[in-house]
């Protein structure tokens, strides 16, 4: 048991130093000069050499990785170029709605597939499987964005249910902030229940015909005891993993999504400093988003040692 | 883990038995229909793509206008065939890009052993960022064009196929007939190619599949947030970003490309669900 925690902690922190270096290689791809792409073609030599010195660009390549290093260790991720303040504070500001989102959108995911995909499983076959199944694919085929703006057309111009966009005013309740989330995560969770409910379906289908469950039933145990507490509990590890990538996909989707409802999340200052190539505010989204996930992905893995006595890393 | 493909004899008529599936079927008939239309755009389009008629804007479907007009009183039906050209080639570019270098990493991981734990590792930590994230990312790096569009998903999606093409290499590598060629002196590069790679094509059929579908809808999100292709050339994307600001009173400019959108990729995902129940008989029964 220890030794499998420390084997996947170490191989944690392998994937971690590879995602640090992955974001101070992405920036160092950039043809030419970011500081004087950045300032563009009338700026002074001596304000490109400060922009330069501000993004770490100065010194030899060594020297700028080790900086960058020492850095994010200590927490500190560079200044927004546009800003005006510290990546880390304009990431904390933009939290919470791309945290709700996520969390909203999962739950959304999560409470229309379980059912609907064990249901399936049950009924392998039925005009209900083959109905579910069609639509998961095709709810898998929309863009997230376009839904949003399909629902924002007809939830909140044509019935006027919601507010077309924004998260509220300054000092907007909770509720209020609530109510703007409410179109967002559906677009999003009804999207991304497709993956759930396959996946769900799969690995019930899995287990429905094995032993113990034949055996559950033939002590005469209640078919629905039978398959929730036997089939799907046995079912859960692979349901628990494709959650997980939901999750991850989820904040892929918040990035567009995000946009659409124009939601000041951390997706749409990612997208703004794109378009305003503020490169220390992209490479900070990147390795929190990217740092959160593998942290997620050890939290999943522990959570298997402890739901399955057989696993071993 | 993804699926594991015991090597099979290969299939020459793969195609047929796709046919003979009625969903399958139904997919490759409207990708076959999409594809011609989009290359013959030309001949079929009522209208030139930038053909601009103030007079005509937001004119919504007609005899005239088979899908409306937009903003600039373009005709949405012809740009929608040109925005197929770029969205199709943009998408078969990324799998054909991902491919080269999923294969070449899943290869040189799963076949090599001292190499497995580096090369996976890389493997999870580029899966660690969200797809889009990261193109984005990587074309604001590498600015902003078709090509560097095709680049960035392509080094996105290629640690999906790495893993798929690593898994059936471990699987093959120990095979008999493997062993049986290195025992025989046959130089690694050639085992690679002949055996190893020509085996592992059906997973990364599937895979590529799937990766096609991806690659359309992740474009689409980029060209619509504006940091994807340029938004004065048509693709689906940019059509409903356009579109979106006329949503109100000319809810066809992005209906349309939108529509276009779910069909392709649920054709996509349709051949794909198909081919791999035919090439992988261990998925087949479940999913």
């Amino acid at each position: 048991m220890l030794r499998s925690i420390l084997n996947r902690l170490f191989g944690m922190i392998v994937v971690m130093a590879l995602v640090v270096t992955i974001v101070f290689v992405i920036v160092r791809v950039t043809p030419g000069d970011p500081a004087a792409v950045m300032l563009g073609p009338d700026a002074s030599a001596a304000d490109i050499a400060a922009l330069r010195s501000r993004l770490g660009l100065d010194g030899s390549i060594l020297e700028q990785f080790g900086r960058y290093v020492l850095g994010v260790v200590q927490g500190d991720f560079g200044q927004s170029i546009f800003l005006g303040e510290p990546v880390t504070s304009a990431l904390a500001q933009r939290a919470e709605p791309t945290f709700f989102l996520t969390v909203f959108s999962l739950l959304i995911a999560t409470l229309i597939a379980l059912p609907v995909g064990i249901l399936a499983a049950y009924k392998r076959g039925s005009v209900f499987d083959q109905a579910t199944t069609t639509i998961a694919m095709f709810a898998a085929s929309v863009p997230s964005f376009w839904l949003g703006l399909l629902f924002i057309q007809f939830f909140a111009v044509k019935l006027g249910w919601f507010d077309t966009s924004g998260y509220g005013g300054p000092g907007a309740s909770f509720a209020d902030r609530l109510n703007h989330l409410v179109l967002p995560a559906l677009a999003l969770g009804l999207v991304s229940s497709a993956l759930i409910t396959r996946f769900t379906r799969a690995s019930m289908l899995d287990v429905l015909n094995d032993d113990y469950v034949r055996t559950a039933r033939s002590k005469g145990m209640s078919e629905w005891r039978v398959v929730l507490k036997h089939a799907f509990k046995n079912a859960l590890i692979p349901i628990l993993t494709v959650i997980g990538l939901t999750a991850a996909l989820l904040i892929s989707g918040a990035v567009v999504t995000e946009t659409v409802f124009g939601l000041p999340g951390v997706g749409s200052l990612v997208v703004s400093a794109v378009l305003r190539r503020d490169y220390p505010v992209i490479q900070g989204a990147l390795l929190v988003i990217a740092g959160l996930y593998v942290l997620v992905n050890f939290a999943i893995d522990m959570l298997y040692l402890a739901v399955d006595p057989r696993v071993r890393y | 883990m993804a699926a594991i493909s015991i090597p099979l004899h290969s299939e020459p008529n793969i195609l047929s038995r796709l046919l003979g599936r009625p969903t399958s079927a139904a997919g490759i008939a409207v990708l076959v229909i999409i594809v011609l239309a989009a290359i013959l755009a030309p001949v079929i389009a009522p209208y030139a793509p930038s053909k601009l008629s103030i007079a005509s804007r937001l004119h919504p479907p007609s005899l005239d206008h088979l899908f409306g007009t937009d903003d600039l009183g373009r005709d949405v039906f012809t740009r929608m065939l040109y925005a197929a050209r770029t969205s199709l080639s943009v998408g078969f570019a990324v799998v054909i890009f991902s491919s080269i270098i999923g294969t070449i990493l899943g290869l040189t991981s799963g076949y090599f052993k001292r190499l497995d734990a580096p090369v996976s590792r890389l493997i999870d930590a580029m899966m660690a960022f969200p797809d889009i994230l990261l193109a984005i990312a990587l074309v604001a790096a590498l600015g902003a064009t078709a090509v560097n569009l095709v680049i960035a998903l392509g080094i996105v999606y290629a640690p999906r196929l790495a893993r798929v093409v690593r898994a059936s290499t471990l699987v093959i590598r120990e095979l008999p007939y493997v062993e049986a060629a290195r025992a025989l002196g046959v130089p690694t590069p050639i085992i690679l190619i002949r055996h190893v790679l020509r085996n592992v094509t059906s997973p990364l059929l599937v895979q590529g599949t799937f990766i096609f579908a991806n690659a359309i809808l992740a474009e689409a999100g980029l060209s619509f947030l504006g940091v994807g292709i340029s938004p004065d050339i048509p693709t689906w994307g940019t059509m409903i970003a356009t579109g979106r600001q006329y949503m109100d009173q000319a809810p066809w400019v992005m209906m349309f490309p939108g529509a276009a959108i779910v069909v392709t990729v649920l054709s996509l995902q349709l051949v794909g669900d198909g081919l791999r129940d035919l090439l992988d008989p261990r998925l087949a029964k479940d999913i």
